[in-house]
């Protein structure tokens, strides 16, 4: 890994970061998507790339998304590590033949032979009044797929750090970047150096209630943290980063400590990520639960224009803060 | 309409090479027998889930696949166990994939419609129709990458002509210069949609050249056309660097999959095109040639028998996946357990 | 005809409430079943008749409290049972035509009624948590009352029931004692100590042993144990004869418990009681629960601790009441010898003198040494000389080697 120093970055500029570093260190990489390269990427991601690696390895592709990742895919197979970019998670679905039933199963169904080292990038999330056609966060409907793993890195150091060990991992890995995280600015540690690509975190300790999310739920449901903890409630935020395979042993040793569960989620609320995770803690660890698991999902709603009403299909932090308390048995 | 097709076997060069036909039959016999086999054993639900049999679509296979080299990968589709028998995946091994065993050529993960074989670069056997393409254009852009000299040869029927995944990959191909041959095998209906209703434009080799992809035709029921044709392409795709389509016209004898009333075509039609079966008149063909009498003719036909029951008999000893390996492979180390 | 009675179920138990019948008047019982549920000190439980036979009253009311040994049931023979249930189902079948037809009419507002009846059998909203802590804490969840969203009951409202519940135990004690006390005081307690000597005196063969310790040994390791404590913190040797006599009872546990209903019942707890005489006058006789159980130190501060609340009169019942053995030890200033009374129902009694230096007889030569003077006294119909002898000689044991106190 190249030297990280501490200092003061966008999330966009880390992921920037990553790819460069990793298109330095494996010739095998390349980055492959819909204006990537001239435009310098739809969110500025790729911005420089084309004039420092070239066409060769920073390459521009039609408006195709399941025939280049479908590309990606099969370059992966036989020896390239690819990183494809799909603009958004909505036009993912142009390209879920590829993802799904190539990708995620064809190691399965070839009996071992064909392992498939692909990495799938894509904005995901809403908030930002662009309808309902470009606001999903469908990567908890990805999540569903065995054989895929789904990263959603929240922070600055999740985004520069995630990419490499997601192309040493030999199986699709598919990495969710919410667009609201582009332009934020943080600093890069580098204390996560390379990130553990099978494990959640805890971001925020506390011993009353168990935040879980990812993503942009992870900035809310710690801004929600703070303002509880005025209250006396001590909030920990487990940010889930990987959502499949999920890592329940972090899950459940935070539930089994706070014995309350609430999770936040801006995906769809009926058969999402947040039904999966509070199944698995009601399997699991029913005894140790003091109050009802609690989710805090994005309405059943496809996402409306007005500002005023998108916003409130979607999780915010007073909506986590009154959530929580309005939990019993928490003060005293 | 099959009636306008032409027959291209009156059109024969005179031949050199007496061995190298005798194989190309062999190969054809090999697939002929075996699928006849695969549709007795279903009938004993030796075999399930849907068979896709090749019956009648031989010499296309034989034909491509004679040009193929080592290095080159093949990217087929659900009827495939023609094209991985003749690529040079054992019969025992496809059988025995058939059956479900862990001796099968996916280790019984697959079935008829899933055979791979990473030794062979044999890359399915995918079931989606038009999902093979995508990923055909993404191995040339690697060996491309690779400065390999090897393709990617893909299969697929005149169905996937109307995915879009065919106009993303043959575009694709086209403008970044991929080694890549595409064989499209026209047997006229995908599943019961007959092709003039399916196609707004019949003529597949335009839609190639739309893309700038060059493209010609041929009568996929003559092996030797095939194989002249797609030796011609393989030829113009390593040396330009950029890919080919070729159409071959042929036909399939039986249903679909096994479980098909056949209502969208008349069992006349069927019938006039088994007289054009590409088996039949090879072998009239070599006869007339003087390139194969009965004695060799019976002698083909053992071996080819023999081989058929030794492969039926490996795969009645196969061995069952032990039920704890059923997750392993969803992910490079998953050994089982929780997922 | 038999009678159901209140059951003693332990010798703690004095009274329980009857929480509910499971049986009513012509249900058959046999020997064996439960028949309804009463709450004791211990918490809710079953009460299981003894013979076999048909209900043909029960005294008891659900929600009423019953002394041990008051009829609540009872019970007729099978086959009394049988023509007692017909003769009853045949005088009354036209009163009964009448009744049903009256509650055809009342039907509508009586199924209103049932159905608010059956509220209490309902659901306790309760976290699988607060379920989980109460068990662990032997809670009734039933009693906790929840602080959530429409009575849900959380851990906190356990906990906090729990903590509550301990506090109320000490009041409640207390409060009996201060009662206790009161009428003692107005009987006047001279008058009841001499009632239950009396009755001692009366009643109980008191058979006498008696045996001299030599001190010399616990005298020497109390003297260099006081030397690393505090003044507030030293042993005394009362507290270490408690604990002499309770690890002796241990092994010895004959002459720990109860004689009643002609019959020696011995008990699992060591509770010791000591006698301490009050300067208004009288004695109070608190005990050290399982004392074999615990360390010196917590004899000690037990000892300390009861002895000024005996004086304040603040002593809690269940040590007023649960001695199964008593010591008597009169001290620096007391006599050389106790022959002691024993307190009924109890067995036996420990009766210590002053420690003495006296000529004894050491290896083969004379020294003065520190002797205690010890008598048992016992209850002859629940022990004999022997077991009284092998308590001593135990007891003697334990103080020579006081480092293992």
């Amino acid at each position: 890994m190249t030297q990280i120093t501490e200092q003061t970055i966008t999330y966009r500029q880390a992921v920037r970061e990553a790819m460069s570093e990793a298109l330095i260190k494996d010739d095998r990489v390349f980055l492959m998507g819909e204006d990537v390269g001239r435009y310098g990427g739809c969110f500025n991601v790729s911005e420089g790339l084309l004039e420092e690696f070239g066409e060769e390895r920073i390459i521009d592709t039609p408006l195709s998304e399941s025939g280049f990742t479908g590309c990606g895919i099969g370059a992966a197979v036989v020896g390239m590590r690819p990183i494809i970019e799909i603009m958004t998670v909505n036009f993912s679905l142009l390209a879920a033949d590829q993802i799904i039933n190539t990708a995620a199963i064809l190691q399965y169904m070839s009996g071992g032979q064909f392992n498939v080292p692909v990495v799938i990038r894509m904005a995901t999330g809403g908030g930002k009044q662009l309808g309902a056609q470009h606001s999903r966060s469908l990567e908890g409907w990805y999540a569903h797929i065995p054989g895929l793993k789904i990263l959603t890195p929240a922070t600055i150091d999740d985004a520069r750090g995630m990419l490499w060990p997601a192309l040493e991992d030999p199986d699709p890995v598919l990495i969710f970047e919410n667009t609201t995280l582009y332009n934020s600015e943080g600093i890069l540690t580098g204390n996560e150096g390379e990130v553990d690509i099978q494990k959640a975190k805890v971001r925020r300790e506390g011993n009353d209630v168990s935040i879980l999310t990812y993503g942009i739920g992870l900035q809310k449901s710690l801004k929600a943290a703070e303002e509880l903890s005025k209250e006396g409630i001590e909030a920990e935020v487990v940010d889930l980063r990987v959502l499949r395979p999920l890592d329940n042993e972090t899950i459940f040793s935070s539930v089994s400590k706070t014995g309350r569960a609430v999770i936040v989620d801006e995906g769809w609320k009926s058969g999402g990520i947040s039904a999966e995770i509070s199944a698995r803690i009601t399997e699991e660890l029913l005894y140790y639960l003091d109050n009802p698991v609690e989710r805090i999902c994005g309405m059943d709603v496809p996402a409306p224009y007005a500002r005023h009403l998108e916003q409130a299909s979607l999780p915010q932090p007073e909506t986590i803060v009154k959530t929580i308390k309005k939990m019993g048995g928490l003060h005293g | 309409m099959a009636t306008k097709k032409k027959n291209a076997t009156t059109k024969k060069k005179p031949l050199a090479n007496k061995s190298k036909n005798l194989h190309l039959l062999k190969q054809m016999m090999r697939i002929r027998r075996l699928e006849e086999k695969a549709y007795e054993l279903y009938t004993q639900e030796k075999i399930r889930g849907f068979l896709h049999l090749y019956d009648g679509e031989e010499a296309v296979a034989v034909g491509v696949i004679e040009n193929i080299n080592e290095e080159d990968a093949i990217i087929a589709t659900y009827r495939e166990h023609g094209h991985a028998l003749v690529r040079g995946v054992s019969m025992d091994r496809i059988m025995a994939e058939l059956y479900g065993k862990v001796e099968g050529c996916s280790g019984g993960r697959g079935g008829s419609m899933h055979l791979y074989d990473k030794v062979t670069n044999f890359m399915g056997g995918s079931a989606i129709v038009g999902n093979g393409l995508p990923m055909a254009i993404g191995v040339g852009f690697a060996y491309k990458r690779q400065k390999s000299d090897a393709i990617a040869c893909c299969f697929f029927g005149e169905g996937a002509v109307d995915e879009g995944e065919f106009h993303e990959s043959l575009n694709l191909a086209s403008l970044w210069d991929l080694p890549v041959l595409f064989v499209c095998e026209n047997n006229l209906y995908s599943m019961g949609m007959p092709f003039e209703l399916a196609e707004a434009e019949t003529n597949l080799v335009k839609k190639a050249e739309a893309y700038n992809v060059k493209g010609s035709t041929v009568d996929g029921m003559d092996v030797l056309g095939v194989q002249e044709t797609s030796e011609k392409a393989i030829h113009y795709i390593r040396k330009k660097q950029k890919p080919y389509f070729l159409e071959c016209q042929t036909y399939r004898y039986r249903a679909h999959s096994m479980f098909d009333p056949e209502r969208y075509r008349s069992k006349q039609e069927v019938k006039e095109w088994k007289k054009k079966d590409p088996i039949t008149t090879f072998t009239d063909y070599l006869k007339h040639e003087g390139m194969l009498d009965d004695d060799e003719l019976d002698q083909l036909n053992n071996q080819v028998m023999q081989e058929v029951e030794a492969s039926v008999q490996f795969a009645e000893e196969g061995t069952d996946e032990p039920l704890e390996d059923i997750t392993k492979y969803v992910y490079s180390d998953s050994s089982g357990g929780e997922l | 005809m038999g009678k159901f009675t209140m059951p003693s179920l332990g010798s703690q138990m004095i009274e329980a409430k009857l929480i509910q019948w499971h049986v009513k008047p012509g249900d058959t019982v046999k020997k064996g079943d439960i028949i309804g549920e009463i709450d004791t000190e211990k918490g809710l439980i079953d009460i299981e008749v003894f013979e076999d036979g048909t209900i043909t009253d029960l005294v008891a009311k659900e929600g009423e409290v019953i002394p041990v040994g008051s009829v609540m049931a009872v019970i007729g023979e099978e086959g009394e049972a049988d023509k007692a249930e017909m003769k009853t189902t045949e005088a009354s079948e036209k009163k009964m035509q009448k009744v049903r037809e009256d509650d055809k009419q009342k039907s509508e507002t009586k199924k209103s009624i049932a159905e608010k009846k059956e509220l209490p059998s309902q659901r306790i909203k309760a976290s699988p948590l607060a379920r989980r802590v109460a068990t662990d804490l032997n809670i009734d969840i039933r009693k906790v009352e929840g602080s959530g969203e429409a009575g849900t009951i959380h851990r906190k409202d356990v906990e906090e029931y729990a903590r509550q519940r301990v506090a109320d135990e000490t009041f409640e004690k207390e409060a009996d004692m201060a009662e206790h006390l009161s009428k003692v005081e107005k009987k006047s307690m001279r008058q009841s100590i001499a009632a239950a000597m009396s009755k001692s005196n009366k009643e109980i063969p008191h058979y006498y042993l008696e045996t001299d310790i030599d001190m010399k040994a616990t005298v020497k390791w109390l003297t260099n144990e006081n030397k690393n404590r505090s003044v507030n913190e030293r042993l005394l040797p009362p507290m270490l004869l408690i604990k002499a006599v309770a690890n002796t009872l241990a092994e010895v546990p004959q002459l720990n418990g109860f004689w009643t209903d002609e019959a020696m019942h011995i008990e699992e707890g060591i509770h010791v009681g000591f006698a301490i005489s009050l300067r208004q006058g009288g004695l109070v006789i608190p005990a050290i629960l399982n004392a074999d159980m615990k360390s010196l130190d917590e004899i000690r501060s037990d000892f300390v601790d009861m002895v000024t609340r005996a004086r304040e009169g603040h002593l809690r019942s269940r040590e007023m009441s649960s001695a199964t053995v008593t010591i008597t030890s009169l001290g620096e200033r007391g006599a050389d010898k106790v022959y002691g009374v024993i307190y009924p129902p109890q067995v036996a009694l420990i009766g210590f003198g002053k420690i003495t230096d006296r000529p004894r007889a050491v290896d083969g030569s004379i020294g003065i040494r520190p002797m205690l003077s010890t008598v048992l006294a016992g209850d002859h119909r629940a022990t004999d000389g022997h077991t009284g002898s092998r308590f001593l000689e135990k007891l003697n044991n334990q103080l020579q080697q006081p480092e293992t106190l």
